[in-house]
């Protein structure tokens, strides 16, 4: 079943049909097996993924990564700390390491005076946050799997026997 | 004293490709989609081109032994034994070339004589018969049938066999087919090149793209591997065309064979790309996988698509490529071809390519984007619905 999630990963549009044929087995049982990683949400949703460099006319956004130092809780860990900030739609991403600090996030905003007001104002103010770093992002290079620049195309001639 | 220049008689003789007009017709135009490649549209692995450019600067740009590295022949070794059981001392059975091309130019130099029979199937190939004819061979060619998918069989094998043969080529998956051979095909088949005592040059290039049960190289057969030159090569599994690395594998005989011509026309195959094809060996199974998967994807699309339009067309097994008739639009391959480029910008290698007589089919090769085949695909039934 794994292999379906590795073809609809790569391609979120391809058809039950589609990877039926592939992968030689019924349609329905394919069908079936998408709808039950739906509704288990192992499939979490199907979107785009966008080079927002790339998009004109449009106000630029920022997004910085920020390490967070946090007081775990007894009984909740980090678990309950981590839901009360990214439940902020500010935070695009959201994970606990191991290491010197606890989470890091990815937070967003229209400019950078707007992220640093997030920062200072939301994050810094809760109880458990003993300490933030924060590294704005200049550049996205790659993200999920997928290099953010049309690759060169591909030269090949256009007949070869 | 103005005396014209004469070259070879025999490369006078060799018959031109009928086609050329055609493909010079191609390089002219822009904006064309072209479903007339015979390579991967993947770039090669990340991990090969790494490794390569590592080796350059670690200062690997020399000559190599004739054979190849002997690190490459050792992979290659345990990857033949691991996958298909068949045993080739990297010593004296393997043999590194520049691409499967000219592994096909040795292995037939190496075995005819002067006016020697080969048998080679039809449609196949562009190489096989003229290199044969150049290695003093009399090509003896034998023609498939579409309706059993351009498959070889015992009997014709047989019917063409009667004033006797030295060799056969054969090749699967096949192109321009994608049609390849199971294990139960093969072995009847191997009971005839037994018989007969042929030597069997198999070009298996397309080995890793088969989809619908595992490649049998024809080597692992019983009373097979002391018969038959197993030819593969980078080019295809690993999108590595440009690299030119191939391979021979076969009774030392011939190999040695092979490697005395190869040593004064080639020396050794070109050392990047040897080192690529070590690193191919090492890990770029998942590649491989994925790559396969799309090729699939592609395969079912377009061979449903061009059934659906009227141009009959068996569902290929392997490589990429479908092979349709055009026998619906009345039309011969070479004008079909012409007039579909001229007015859809869709170019595709007419059947007589591979064949003279395959007037009535055209090469679609399916190694180009999905997007890019739903887009020609629609040019195509436009086309049809033009002329019908």
């Amino acid at each position: 079943m794994n292999e379906i999630l590795d073809m609809l990963e790569k391609d979120a549009r391809i058809t039950p049909e589609e990877i039926s044929k592939v992968l030689k087995k019924d349609v329905n049982s394919v069908k079936k097996a998408i709808k039950k990683f739906e509704k288990e949400g192992v499939i979490v949703k199907y979107k785009a993924v966008i080079n927002r460099e790339m998009v004109k006319d449009e106000a630029k956004k920022v997004q910085a990564l920020i390490e967070v130092r946090v007081a775990p809780e007894r009984g909740a860990g980090f678990d309950h700390i981590a839901e009360r900030i990214y439940r902020f739609p500010e935070v695009i991403s959201c994970y606990l390491l191991s290491g010197t600090y606890d989470l890091l996030l990815v937070v967003e905003g229209g400019d950078i005076q707007s992220v640093s007001s997030f920062i200072s104002e939301r994050l810094a103010t809760i109880d458990n946050v003993r300490s933030t770093v924060t590294h704005f992002i200049l550049k996205r290079y790659k993200a999920d799997g997928d290099i953010l620049k049309l690759m060169e195309k591909n030269n090949r001639i256009a007949i070869s026997l | 004293m103005n005396k014209k220049i004469r070259i070879s008689k025999k490369v006078e003789e060799m018959r031109p490709s009928g086609i050329r007009e055609f493909f010079d017709l191609v390089i002219g135009m822009r904006d064309v989609i072209s479903l007339g490649v015979g390579e991967p549209d993947f770039v090669t692995p990340w991990n090969i081109c790494e490794s390569v450019m590592f080796s350059l600067e670690k200062g690997y740009t020399s000559y190599t032994s004739n054979k190849g590295l002997y690190e490459l022949r050792l992979a290659l070794s345990r990857h033949i034994k691991g996958k298909f059981s068949v045993g080739y001392d990297p010593d004296d059975d393997i043999l590194i070339t520049t691409g499967v091309s000219e592994a096909i130019d040795l292995a037939l130099r190496s075995i005819v004589n002067k006016g020697d029979k080969v048998l080679i199937p039809s449609p196949s190939y562009v190489a096989y018969e003229p290199v044969a004819f150049l290695a003093g061979a009399v090509p003896v060619i034998v023609r498939t049938d579409g309706s059993n998918n351009f498959k070889l069989t015992p009997d014709l094998i047989k019917k063409n066999l009667t004033s006797g043969a030295k060799a056969i080529v054969i090749n699967y998956p096949c192109n321009p087919t994608g049609s390849t051979y199971t294990k139960k095909e093969l072995l009847e088949l191997s009971r005839v090149f037994i018989d007969n005592n042929l030597i069997v040059i198999s070009d298996e290039a397309y080995d890793e793209l088969t989809y619908d049960f595992n490649h049998t190289p024809i080597a692992s057969l019983p009373g097979m591997r002391r018969r038959t030159v197993y030819l593969n090569g980078f080019s295809k599994a690993y999108a590595m065309t440009g690299w030119r690395i191939g391979y021979a594998c076969g009774p030392k005989e011939i190999i040695a064979g092979m490697t005395k011509i190869h040593q004064y026309t080639m020396l050794c195959a070109p050392i990047m790309g040897q080192m690529g094809a070590i690193e191919a060996l090492k890990g770029s199974g998942r590649s491989v996988i994925e790559m396969r998967r799309e090729y699939m994807r592609r395969r079912e699309f377009v061979v449903d698509k061009l059934n659906e339009m009227g141009l009959e067309c068996h569902r290929p097994d392997g490589a990429f490529y479908a092979f349709p008739s055009i026998r619906s639009t009345g039309m011969d391959c070479r004008d079909f071809a012409k007039d579909l480029l001229k007015k859809e910008k869709v170019a595709l290698v007419p059947g007589t390519a591979f064949g003279m007589e395959w007037k009535d089919r055209v090469r679609i090769s399916y190694a180009s984007s999905l997007e890019n085949l739903k887009e020609a695909m629609e040019r195509i039934g436009h086309f049809l619905k033009a002329v019908n």
